[in-house]
């Protein structure tokens, strides 16, 4: 770590504090620095926006059906046009991004989260409980992860529920297996040897002392994860084994219909194919975004 | 061929049947002559679950195995639409009843051979029908219940076999004809275990074999490709049949159905397309596709779990059937399902069918939907179940399940219900089917396909649970068992509508047990080289092929043969 002489240290007391930047300053700062991550940060920004005021920024029901307007070609009145059932594909596509974020977020979060907790502790402990703990972690990261969430969903039954957990599965080791490589450094740093010296418990040393040192991986694996979410919950659904119709989501609209329907009624399958695209697409490059930032490797390349 | 003319062909099914038509060119009324040779390819949506046609009730298994056997009794092929009937492997006319029209004597055909050599006897025929109508405990018969008139089956002499039933049934002949009631070899039935471990194993046999007298042979069969056939030499219809093969391949998605027939790579599918498809293919292939359509003998409605509590209460029931509007979807959802006709229990046009006037009296047939729709919400109130969530199962099958299954939740929301859907693949969607206590199985999706047109024996579905096995609302009600049981014994046709009307009205409006939707609309395009073929009012039926053949030039048709059959 570094110091800082005395001197020097005076010198900083009496200087002028530098002058704090209005956001906006800071926020073109960053666009400057960082372009696309800021590009990925807005759309992933317009979705959550989108996903919370959804009922306000919706003119149909996404539910609601419609005789009349059975795969009306988009126009002022339906502004991506209507499905097979003359339902508005705009408002799918709205209410979808509520589907996408929750299971998104949750799955990212929760698998994340449980990655962190037994990646930290597999490094900690070491010996025989890492050795045992990587393989079981290296047998379920030998299944790709969309093979691996089919076989939770065939096993629990489709629904959003069940999607969750199903994408948890193959989260949770691919988050541990990152998260320990860089816990097995802050291992060896003589704080570890100090706080254990010091007589803290196992959980605290290991939740207070190592997790938040490895905050900066652990935080752009989820970012990362919730675009992979939102892609393996989209492909479930595609497969019919995520989540069920009438539900508006993404995967869902792309399946069945749209198939039938691609071809003289292509909105049916555009729509929710762009949708899917951008949002993995922004999740991705806020990540990249998120990666420059926080590993410092990169940051003193920069 | 001479043909019996059951009551059955009174059926002014013609209108409510409906004419083939086509739509690149009208189906000829096959004055060409057949040409011989070639391998037709077809395309299947399912799995085989099993090879034994007695055991099992779906098109997957009839598609391609239907061509390695023949049948006491068929639907006449060259003209599936009504309801004749001609002997396939009896000879000369289907028999007119004796004894008060309880014993039927049929005459076996001589000289016909199963494909491992052995020469068919009337003992044959009697083995097989025991094993339909008898079957031995442990061993599944899917039309047992149907055939409950059946009192015994016998073989006088090696060349006749005798039913003789406890009354007379209009409704006998007509299930004789089920394309399902395959003839098995009597020592094939009765063989023993090698291993010496299954009792039954003669009778399972069939399950895992075949051995037929059809107008094919079997070649093999590739779970998850195909199965392939090749012509018997020997096969008891003379001239027939006019291919040298055919290629049953396994396709599950219907947009891979489309396009194999579109690209080339398959010459039909026999179950039928959504309207959406025949008008895409219309479009690409103009004079190459020819349309045929037909009333489809499949209802498509669904019932109210009874062992739940919500659904014990009928005013719910009739609340749900209130909320549909089938005159709407008729015109609607007909343009992107594979359903399309309002009717009752009965398929429209048929003799016992309720007619419009009748059906427009029963909760869910108002044409006034707002009205319905009040009156559903006044009935949901009474009960106290405003509001009320429930789950319907649902199969993972998109033509018709997946979008009318769509369809009916948001019926369901606009009188203030929360409905989700439950969907699940083919096997755990009927175990739940099957499963009372099935988590989900709030309304279970209940369609009801039968191959001959046969509505007073097949109302059987909607009997007690205790005796239909099918019974989807696994209720009981004793009336409606007593009405079946008088139907099935009435030979004056007027009293047995009058009968077949009364019992209508209670499954459909004061008891509501089964909420019938639509009626399928069948929708079958094919490459128009493809002749020979006729559109039956049900995927089951004319399914033999032994009348099918390919208008296509010698050396295609010797390609064909040599790519699937090696020469």
């Amino acid at each position: 770590m570094a110091t800082v002489s005395e001197g020097r240290l005076a010198v900083a007391m009496f200087e002028e504090p530098a002058a704090v930047k209005p956001w906006h300053e800071k926020l073109r700062d960053m666009a400057r620095k960082q372009p696309v991550g800021v590009a990925g940060a807005i759309i992933v920004v317009l979705m959550i926006l989108m996903a919370v005021f959804a009922d306000v920024v919706t003119p149909f029901d996404p539910l609601q059906t419609s005789y009349e307007y059975m795969l009306a070609p988009p126009d002022g009145s339906f502004l991506f046009g209507t499905d097979m059932l003359g339902r508005d594909v705009y408002s799918r596509i709205v209410y979808g991004a509520r589907t996408a974020l929750f299971v998104g977020f949750t799955a990212a979060a929760v698998g994340g989260a449980l990655g962190l907790v037994l990646g930290v502790s597999s490094a900690y402990f070491g010996g025989l409980f890492d050795l045992i703990f990587q393989r079981v972690m290296d047998v379920f990261m030998a299944f790709p992860l969309v093979i691996m969430a089919l076989a939770v969903v065939s096993i629990l039954g489709t629904g959003t529920e069940n999607v969750i957990l199903a994408i948890i599965v193959p989260f949770v080791p691919r988050c541990a297996r990152v998260v320990r490589s860089s816990a097995l450094q802050i291992r060896e740093i003589p704080y570890i040897d100090a706080a254990k010296a010091c007589g803290f418990g196992h959980t605290r040393i290991i939740l207070r002392h190592m997790a938040p040192n490895v905050m900066a991986p652990f935080l752009i694996m989820v970012t990362a994860f919730v675009g992979q979410a939102i892609l393996t919950e989209a492909s479930l659904s595609y497969l019919g084994l995520g989540v069920q119709e009438p539900t508006p989501a993404w995967g869902l609209m792309l399946q069945g219909g749209a198939e039938e329907f691609a071809e003289t009624a292509p909105w049916v399958a555009v729509f929710p194919g762009l949708a899917i695209t951008l949002a993995v697409f922004g999740f991705n490059l806020f990540g990249d975004a998120l990666r420059d930032v926080l590993d410092p490797r990169l940051r003193s390349s920069q | 061929m001479s043909a019996m003319k059951t009551s059955f062909t009174r059926l002014a099914l013609a209108a409510g049947l409906g004419a083939a038509v086509a739509a690149g060119g009208v189906v000829a009324a096959s004055a060409e002559e057949p040409k011989t040779g070639g391998v037709l390819r077809l395309v299947v949506a399912g799995k085989i679950p099993s090879y034994d046609g007695h055991r099992e009730s779906t098109f997957a298994m009839i598609h391609p195995i239907r061509p390695f056997y023949s049948l006491l009794i068929r639907v006449n092929p060259d003209d599936p639409q009504s309801s004749d009937f001609i002997c396939d492997l009896c000879e000369g006319d289907v028999p007119a009843p004796t004894n008060d029209g309880k014993t039927y004597t049929f005459k076996i055909r001589q000289g016909v051979e199963f494909h491992d050599g052995t020469p068919l006897t009337a003992h044959d025929i009697v083995a097989t029908y025991n094993k339909i109508v008898f079957p031995e405990e442990g061993i599944l018969s899917n039309r047992v219940s149907r055939f409950a008139m059946v009192d015994a089956i016998s073989a006088p002499d090696d060349h006749t076999v005798q039913f003789d039933l406890k009354y007379a049934s209009p409704g006998f002949i007509p299930m004789v004809a089920t394309p399902f009631n395959f003839v098995y070899a009597k020592k094939d039935l009765e063989q023993a275990d090698p291993d010496g471990k299954d009792p039954q194993y003669g009778m399972k046999w069939h399950q895992s074999n075949i051995n037929g007298t059809g107008p094919f042979v079997f070649v093999e069969h590739q779970p998850g490709s195909h199965v392939l056939g090749k012509r018997y030499e020997k096969y008891h219809h003379e001239g027939k049949p006019y291919l040298d093969g055919f290629k049953a391949i396994s396709a599950p998605k219907m947009s891979i159905r489309i396009q194999a027939i579109r690209g080339g790579r398959a010459d039909i599918e026999f179950r039928g397309f959504p309207p959406k498809a025949r008008d895409d293919l219309v479009k690409a292939l103009g004079e190459d596709i020819t349309v045929q359509e037909s009333a489809w003998n499949c209802t498509f409605g669904y019932a109210g779990n009874q062992t739940k509590p919500l659904f014990q209460d009928k005013r719910v029931r009739q609340a749900l059937t209130l909320a549909l509007d089938r005159w709407g979807a008729s015109r609607y959802l007909s343009k992107i399902a594979i359903v399309k006709t309002v009717g009752g229990l009965a398929l429209p046009g048929h003799p016992v069918a309720a007619d419009e006037e009748t059906l427009k009296s029963y909760y869910g047939y108002w044409p006034d939907i707002e009205k319905s729709r009040a009156k559903a919400r006044e009935l949901l109130k009474e009960a106290g179940a405003e509001g009320a969530s429930f789950k319907i199962w649902n199969r993972a099958v998109d033509q018709p399940y997946k979008a009318v299954g769509t369809w009916m939740i948001d019926q369901w929301r606009q009188i203030g219900l929360n409905v989700e859907q439950i969907v699940v693949p083919t096997g755990p969607w009927m175990a739940g089917l099957r499963d009372p206590e099935q988590e989900g199985a709030d309304v279970n999706i209940w369609p009801s396909c039968q191959s001959v047109v046969n509505p007073i024996v097949d109302a059987g579905a909607w009997i007690s649970k205790a005796r239909a096995a099918d019974n989807r609302g696994h209720y009981e009600d004793a009336q409606l068992d007593e009405w079946y049981d008088q139907m099935q014994r009435e030979g004056d046709p007027a009293k047995q509508a009058e009968l077949y009307r009364k019992f209508e009205k209670r499954v459909l409006h004061d008891e509501a047990h089964f909420g019938q939707i639509l009626w399928w609309h069948k929708i079958n395009p094919h490459r128009s080289y493809v002749k020979g073929w006729k559109i039956a009012p049900s995927h089951y039926l004319n399914q033999s092929l032994d009348q099918v053949w390919l208008d296509v030039s010698d050396e295609e048709r010797k390609q064909r043969t040599m790519d699937e059959l090696g020469g």
